[in-house]
C-alpha cells in the first residue's frame, strides 16, 4: 500500500511538472528554442503572484489572473527585445542569451526579494493541506488533485488552440517552416511574439502552483528548468501529452527514489531521465511524432 | 597550394606574419618572466595570479567546446567538481598530494570517455541541459560518499605539510604550468590536420561531415579535452581554497563564469578567451565585494555580448584590422604582381 501511495503522489507530483514543463515544451515546439531563463521566469511569476496577493489581501487565484496580463507583455517583450534577436545569430545564441538573462533574474530576485523562503501556503487556507482519504490510509491532497486538473486543462486548453484557431494554425505553420509561412501572409515575427506570450502565460500558472504547493527562493529558477525539461525529454521532445506522462514518470521515479535514500529524490528522477534518453538512442531512428503533427526536426 | 607560387598574382598562403610572430615572441618572454614570478610578486600577487591561470584555462575549454565544437554545456562544473573530489579522494588514499592534483584531471578526462558516447547524442539545447543534469548527479553522487561528509565538505589536510609559502609557490607553478600546457595543446591540437576539422565543424557541421569531417570522433576529442581541463581548473582551484565543499565546486556559477570569459573575450577565437579571462580577472578584483550587483552585472554582460557584440571584444578586433596574433588558420594575401601591366 505503501508502494501504491508513493506512485499515486508522484503522479501528482508528476502534473505540477507537466505544467511547469508545457511552457517550455510549447516554446521548443514554436521556436526550436531552448529558453534557460525558464525556470527564473517561473519564480519571478510566483514572486509577482506572492506581491500581488499581499499587497492587495487577495486570493493568489485572484493574483494571478492580475498577473497573466502581465507575463503575457513580458513574453512579448522578451520576443521581441532578445529571442528574436538570438533565434538570427544562430543556433547556439539562445541558449548564450536566456542563460545570462536567468543570472541576471535569479540575482535580481534576490537583490529585491532577498534570501528568505517564501511560500503562498498561507494565503490559501485550507487548500494546502486538506484532503481526501482513502481506503488504506491513503490521503489525496485537494491542492494536489487541483493540479492535475489544471494542468489536464491547460495542455487541452493549448492543444485546442493549435487545433482549431487561425492563431494555432499558423504558430503550426511558423513551426513547420517560418519562410514558407510567410510566404502565405503570415507575419512570423507576430506569431513568434504570441507564442511566447502564451508560454509566459503558463508559466505564470506553474509558478503560481509552485509557490502554493512548496516553498521557493530567488535561486529556485534553476532547479525547477532541469525539472521541466525532464520532463519533456521523458516524455518525448514537442509532445503536448507526452510532457504529461513525462512529468508523471518524472515524479514517480523521484518519490520511489526519496524510499531508498534522502537523496534518492533527485538521483531517482536524474536516473530515470538518463535511462530514458539511452532508451531514445538505443531506438534511435524511430522518430517522434510532435504534438504539431510534425516530424521533429533535429536542432542543430 | 604548392603550385601557386610558381604562379603570380596568384593569392599567397601563409600563417605566420610578423605581428603574430613578435607576439608569441613576447609571450614566450612573459612566461618565462612568470615562471619566476613568487621570488618578486610577493604573496598578494602571486595567490591572484594563480587565480588568473585557473581562470584561463576554464575559458579556454568552455571555448574549446562551445566556440570550436559547437557544443553550449551549462554542465562543465560537473567537471570542475569531480576533479578536486578525485584530488581530495587520491590524498586521502595515500596519493603524494600534487602527485593527486596532476592525477585527478587525467583520471577525469578518461572517465568523460565514455561519457561522451552519451553525451555527444544530444544536440543544441538537449546537450547545454543534459550536461546540467549529469553535472547535477554527479553532485548528488559525490554527496554520498561518506568521506565528504555531504555538504559539510572535507578539507585537502595533506596539502598543510607544506609551508605557506612553499605551498602558495607551488601551486602558482602547477596552474601557470598546466595553463600553459593546455594552451599551447589546444594551438598546436588547432593548427593540426585535425585543427582544420575543428574549425570546418565550428563554421558549418554538416559541410564538414560532407567533405569527409569524421565530426564525432573530433568533437570526442574536443569534450574529452575539456572535460579533463574543467578539472585541471578544479584540482587547482582546490590547491588554493584548500577546502572542498560539493556545492561550491559544483555549483553553475563556475558555467556562467566561463560563459561570460568566453563570450566578452570572443567566441570561437583562440585569443579571445584569454582576454576574457583577464578582463574577468580584472572585473572581479574590483566589484566582487558589491556581491549580488556584480553577478547581476556579468549575467547582462553576457547577455549584450551574445545579442550584440558576438564575436566578441577579440574577435571584433580581429575581424576589423585582420590581426591573428596566434595563428591557427590560414590566410590568402592577393599580390601585385611585380611587373604589373607587361604582358606575361
Amino acid at each position: 500500500m505503501m508502494f501504491f501511495d508513493q506512485i499515486l503522489q508522484g503522479i501528482f507530483l508528476g502534473a505540477y511538472y507537466a505544467l511547469i514543463a508545457c511552457g517550455l515544451s510549447f516554446l521548443f515546439g514554436v521556436m526550436r528554442i531552448i529558453n534557460l531563463a525558464h525556470g527564473s521566469i517561473a519564480v519571478l511569476s510566483a514572486f509577482l503572484v506572492l506581491s500581488l496577493a499581499e499587497h492587495f489581501g487577495i486570493s493568489p487565484f485572484f493574483a494571478l489572473l492580475l498577473a497573466v496580463p502581465v507575463m503575457a507583455a513580458a513574453g512579448f517583450v522578451l520576443q521581441r527585445t532578445i529571442l528574436e534577436r538570438s533565434l538570427r545569430s544562430g543556433p547556439l545564441t539562445p541558449l548564450l542569451s536566456t542563460f545570462g538573462l536567468a543570472v541576471v533574474l535569479d540575482n535580481s530576485m534576490f537583490q529585491s526579494f532577498g534570501a528568505n523562503t517564501r511560500s503562498l501556503a498561507p494565503n490559501i487556507g485550507d487548500l494546502s493541506f486538506a484532503g481526501w482519504s482513502g481506503p488504506g490510509g491513503i490521503e489525496v491532497g485537494q491542492l494536489a488533485v487541483l493540479t492535475l486538473v489544471v494542468a489536464v486543462a491547460l495542455l487541452s486548453g493549448l492543444q485546442a488552440l493549435l487545433t482549431y484557431t487561425p492563431l494555432g494554425r499558423a504558430i503550426r505553420a511558423c513551426a513547420e517552416d517560418p519562410e514558407t509561412a510567410e510566404l502565405v501572409g503570415i507575419d512570423a515575427r507576430h506569431v513568434y511574439a504570441a507564442a511566447t506570450a502564451i508560454a509566459l502565460v503558463t508559466v505564470a500558472i506553474a509558478g503560481t502552483f509552485l509557490a502554493m504547493r512548496s516553498t521557493f527562493d530567488p535561486y529556485t529558477g534553476p532547479t525547477q528548468l532541469i525539472f521541466a525539461f525532464e520532463a519533456i525529454v521523458i516524455g518525448g521532445t514537442g509532445s503536448l501529452w507526452g510532457t504529461l506522462i513525462g512529468g508523471i514518470v518524472l515524479g514517480v521515479a523521484q518519490n520511489l527514489g526519496s524510499q531508498v535514500s534522502p537523496q534518492g529524490f533527485l538521483i531517482g528522477g536524474h536516473l530515470a531521465f538518463l535511462l530514458v534518453l539511452a532508451a531514445r538512442f538505443a531506438l534511435a531512428g524511430r522518430d517522434w511524432r510532435g504534438w504539431f503533427g510534425v516530424r521533429s526536426r533535429a536542432v542543430a | 597550394m604548392k603550385g601557386a607560387k610558381d604562379c603570380e598574382g596568384a593569392p599567397a598562403v601563409r600563417r605566420w606574419s610578423p605581428l603574430s610572430i613578435a607576439a608569441i615572441g613576447s609571450l614566450v618572454a612573459l612566461l618565462a618572466l612568470l615562471a619566476f614570478g613568487p621570488a618578486y610578486l610577493g604573496s598578494y600577487l602571486t595567490d591572484r595570479l594563480t587565480t588568473l591561470f585557473i581562470y584561463v584555462i576554464m575559458a579556454s575549454m568552455w571555448n574549446a567546446l562551445a566556440g570550436y565544437g559547437g557544443l553550449v554545456s551549462v554542465g562543465q562544473q560537473a567537471f570542475f567538481g569531480l576533479g578536486a573530489y578525485l584530488a581530495i579522494r587520491l590524498s586521502y588514499a595515500g596519493v603524494n598530494v600534487y602527485l593527486a592534483l596532476v592525477l585527478a584531471p587525467l583520471i577525469v578526462g578518461l572517465f568523460s570517455l565514455p561519457l561522451s558516447s552519451f553525451a555527444l547524442r544530444l544536440r543544441g539545447g538537449e546537450f547545454a541541459i543534459g550536461m546540467w543534469v549529469l553535472a547535477e548527479l554527479a553532485h548528488l553522487l559525490v554527496n554520498l560518499d561518506g568521506l565528504v561528509q555531504g555538504e559539510t565538505g572535507i578539507s585537502l589536510i595533506a596539502i598543510s605539510a607544506f609551508a605557506p609559502d612553499a605551498r602558495r609557490s607551488y601551486n602558482y607553478w602547477l596552474a601557470l604550468g598546466m595553463m600553459t600546457l593546455l594552451v599551447v595543446l589546444g594551438f598546436f591540437l588547432l593548427r593540426s590536420r585535425t585543427g582544420a576539422a575543428i574549425q570546418a565543424i565550428r563554421d558549418n557541421e554538416d559541410a564538414a561531415a560532407s567533405v569527409g569531417v569524421r565530426v564525432f570522433a573530433t568533437k570526442r576529442l574536443i569534450f574529452v579535452l575539456a572535460a579533463a581541463g574543467c578539472a585541471a581548473a578544479g584540482s587547482l582551484m582546490l590547491s588554493t581554497l584548500v577546502s572542498f565543499q560539493p556545492k561550491t565546486y559544483f555549483s553553475v556559477q563556475w558555467t556562467a563564469y566561463m560563459l561570460f570569459m568566453t563570450l566578452v573575450g570572443g567566441l570561437g577565437t583562440f585569443e579571445g578567451p584569454i582576454v576574457g579571462a583577464v578582463l574577468f580577472f580584472l572585473v572581479e578584483t574590483m566589484f566582487a565585494d558589491t556581491g549580488v550587483w556584480y553577478l547581476i552585472g556579468l549575467g547582462a554582460t553576457a547577455l549584450i555580448f551574445s545579442l550584440f557584440v558576438p564575436r566578441g571584444i577579440w574577435g571584433t578586433i580581429s575581424d576589423r584590422f585582420g590581426i591573428q596574433l596566434m595563428p591557427v588558420g590560414y590566410r590568402l594575401r592577393f599580390r601585385v604582381p611585380s611587373n604589373a601591366g607587361a604582358t606575361p
